[in-house]
């Protein structure tokens, strides 16, 4: 995937160095060489430099451990017309992940070896930073029999999920916990109790009944995820919850981890930084008068955005630590699949390339510290994906140098036409973010730059 | 789309004594973007338009030249038919396309249709679809034309709640303070929520009453993050109608759909029946003079009980014959309206 032939030496020079894993938040020097960290930290005086190198001034700007993403839907093979291995990873970076874990909804699935040496040897020969597939949890996504999953964890697989879908069948379920107990490895639950959508197509709440609109009910989400917490206590299996939206499995987890439950989970950009409101289609600002701009089709996402007090809820479950990491859930869509009625529409916002803008708006906001951010997008996801992980996850020397360098203060306005991804459905369209990646290294290669700005 | 009409239209204003309203609308989408001030002026004209259909000879230039497509994707009789006439009267050219028997068939997305439409030179489009929002979408893609919402999924019905509303102003000389009871599938009913917001946008008092599985929760209980001054917080829910229906100036009942029962949200008809059928019994307890309501198709013996709906309280008919006045008035506000309809709406 990634260019051996490694660049010259490159000092980050002056950059406030956010690195969560060793509780460091500096300013300093940061000095790559070799595709690793040769240092992160302390000033480099001249004689520490090696000669050749290229040096980048970063006063202002923040430098940390790449980002890593555990939940992208890279559409390849089958959905190339959504994106492809190609453009997922060039948006990957230039929202500064380093790492991206692409989701086996693809046609065919990933949930076997054969699927999984073909996503990699797209990978190897197109990706612009590293790829680590998931593999189904059952056979084609069916719900019905557990796919080969030893097999896909000697193929390369991170982590198991039939993502897009739920694991309908609560034994399926239940067996894939028990499954994976001496496989290592999460299963990876989207968390959508069908029976309660109803055809549902956003929040359940006055803004679905204003506009006519099917609610999925916050119940839809936490009735599965107590069921998953049930089954993963009683089995002792480690379930990871994706994309968690409600308050109420916010309570939910916090619940099960004080009784020692083994789950870990996530939290979309998207929802802690949208509500159903932006359906009305004028970027959450209800004093507007109605128009013909409601119904804006890229708010339609799964799970659904919510209220604003679901976004408090999941912001104070972010900073808590009960949401372990930020995951995308980066779901791109060509234009005709969204240029459609609302509940035609497809599902899923193309998240990589507005993320990092959205969620410093927390931290410009007070609500989280810049070094928890950088936790729940490094450190986080990295103890999700094991300990093997951990080295892209930190700036400590000898680690690979995957990194990425920011300015946090940076205005910019977000315009879809200059995306690298396929996907311009995002309701961020034309919305002012503060904070901007200015480059993204990958084993020390330099695989963004922005520096024009 | 000032024309060399314009005088003929200001002539046949002043004929039919229009309202004298320099319209920007472009669309009617829904009413929540009618201010009190609009509907009242819709209303004026509906008046008119209620003069002219009584002449013997129902014809007026007024649209001569104007082309009108209706774009049903859904079935409807009254509410079809009601538009081409209303064009016909107005001597549009009016055009009827449905989903069958048309490239729809072969595929074309309401987007593509609408566009084909618009490169014809259409006017005005008049779209009813099953999913919420669709006439939304062509608005927001046919600078050229104006749309008008016949009926959109679980959303908007706008022109049936001017209707309604200018047959209870006929009828009570007044909405001001007009305690209004609507009866039924609220969750499911497009024209309960034009009403909402056309009711309380004129001063009268809603009250809901109904099923509470055919009502939004969030209505139900707390109102969530609504503002105190949102329109629907001003609506009132009663799901006992006995005690709902005390003191009505108007009883509005809903069409229930039979799947609802297959689909659980009812135990069976027969208790719909006994809680919420419109019957003269419960009538009684209204005010008196109350007016018996209903946007049709009925089912008699379900909702609305036979003799009643088509007693002497009913003004059923009537909805029906002012319906096709309204349509006259907003084709006639969308064609003559002197603003700008090239571009988006504010």
């Amino acid at each position: 995937m990634i260019n051996r032939t490694y660049n010259r030496p490159v000092l980050i020079k002056g950059a406030r160095i956010v690195d969560p894993g060793r509780g460091i938040d500096v300013v300093g020097d940061t000095l790559t060489q070799e595709g690793r960290i040769v240092s992160a930290g302390p000033t480099l005086t001249p004689s520490n430099v090696p000669d050749g190198t290229h040096t980048i001034p970063a006063n202002g700007l923040v430098v940390a451990p790449g980002f890593i993403d555990l939940h992208a839907h890279l559409r390849e093979p089958g959905y190339e017309y959504k994106e492809t291995i190609a453009t997922g990873t060039q948006a990957a970076a230039r929202g500064g992940f380093t790492s991206l874990c692409c989701m086996p909804n693809t046609d065919p699935a990933i949930d076997n070896e054969a699927m999984v040496e073909l996503v990699k040897r797209r990978v190897d020969s197109d990706a612009v930073v590293r790829v680590f597939p998931i593999g189904a949890v059952t056979k084609g996504r069916k719900g019905r029999e557990l796919s080969e999953m030893e097999e896909l964890a000697a193929a390369g697989v991170v982590a198991y999920s039939d993502d897009g879908d739920p694991v309908y069948d609560p034994n399926i379920m239940r067996l894939a916990l028990t499954y994976t107990l001496d496989l290592g490895m999460p299963v990876i639950n989207h968390c959508q109790e069908n029976g309660l959508c109803c055809g549902g197509v956003m929040a359940e709440g006055w803004i679905a009944t204003r506009l006519g609109l099917p609610g999925i009910p916050a119940a839809a989400e936490e009735a599965m995820v107590s069921r998953d917490l049930a089954l993963a206590e009683m089995t002792g299996g480690w379930l990871h919850l994706a994309h968690l939206s409600t308050a109420g499995s916010v309570d939910l987890v916090r619940q099960a981890r004080q009784r020692g439950v083994s789950v870990t989970c996530e939290v979309c950009p998207q929802h802690l930084y949208l509500t159903d409101e932006w359906a009305l289609g004028y970027q959450g600002d209800l004093r507007c008068t109605a128009g013909s701009r409601n119904y804006d089709t890229s708010t339609k996402v799964y799970p659904p955005l919510r209220s604003r007090s679901d976004v408090e809820a999941l912001i104070a479950g972010l900073a808590e630590g009960v949401i372990d990491c930020i995951a995308t859930d980066h779901a791109p869509h060509e234009v005709a699949s969204k240029e459609v009625t609302y509940e035609e529409a497809s599902f899923g916002i193309s998240v990589l390339e507005t993320a990092l803008g959205s969620l410093l708006s927390l931290v410009h906001g007070g609500r989280i510290s810049m070094s928890t951010l950088v936790d729940r997008l490094t450190v986080g996801p990295a103890r999700v994906l094991g300990p093997s992980f951990e080295k892209y996850a930190t700036l400590e020397a000898g680690s690979p140098a995957d990194l990425v360098l920011f300015d946090p203060n940076l205005e910019w306005t977000v315009d879809t036409s200059q995306f690298a991804s396929k996907g311009r459905n995002t309701p961020l369209q034309g919305v002012p973010l503060k904070g901007r990646v200015v480059a993204t290294m990958v084993d020390g290669r330099l695989v963004h730059q922005d520096f024009g700005v | 789309m000032t024309t060399p009409d314009s005088m003929a239209l200001g002539n046949d204003a002043r004929d039919m004594a229009l309202t004298d309203s320099a319209s920007n609308r472009r669309n009617v989408l829904d009413l929540d973007d009618f201010s009190a001030e609009e509907i009242f002026s819709v209303l004026d004209d509906t008046g008119a338009m209620v003069e002219v259909l009584g002449r013997d000879i129902k014809k007026v230039p007024t649209l001569r030249g104007r082309v009108v497509v209706t774009m049903f994707y859904e079935s409807s009789t009254r509410t079809r038919i009601s538009f081409e006439e209303a064009g016909k009267v107005l001597s549009a050219d009016v055009i009827n396309m449905s989903s069958s028997g048309s490239s729809v068939d072969k595929g074309e997305s309401l987007l593509n249709t609408g566009l084909t439409l618009q490169a014809m030179g259409v006017d005005v489009v008049v779209v009813r679809h099953p999913h919420a929002g669709a006439p939304y979408l062509l608005a927001r893609h046919l600078p050229k034309v104006s749309v008008i919402n016949a009926g959109d999924g679980l959303h908007a019905h706008p022109t049936q709640a001017l209707l309604d509303m200018y047959t209870m102003r006929e009828k009570l000389g007044s909405l001001s303070g007009a305690r209004v009871v609507i009866v039924g599938d609220v969750l499911h009913s497009r024209v309960a929520r034009s009403n909402l917001w056309g009711l309380t946008k004129v001063g009268a008092q809603v009250i809901l009453s109904g099923p509470t599985t055919l009502m939004p929760l969030d209505l139900l209980g707390g109102r969530g993050e609504l503002e105190e001054d949102h329109p629907f917080a001003q609506v009132d829910v009663d799901t006992d109608l006995d005690r709902a229906i005390q003191g009505a100036d108007v009883v509005m009942a809903l069409r229930l759909q039979s799947e609802r029962q297959h689909s659980g949200f009812l135990p069976s008809l027969r208790e719909y029946i006994r809680r919420w059928q419109v019957t003269e019994e419960r009538l009684g307890k209204a005010n008196p003079g109350a007016l018996v309501m209903h946007p049709g198709p009925m089912n008699e013996g379900v909702e609305i009980s036979t003799s009643l709906a088509h007693g002497d309280s009913s003004v059923i008919e009537a909805q029906v014959t002012n319906g096709v006045a309204v349509r006259m008035a907003l084709l006639y506000r969308l064609c003559a309206g002197q603003g700008n309809r090239i571009g988006d709406d504010p």
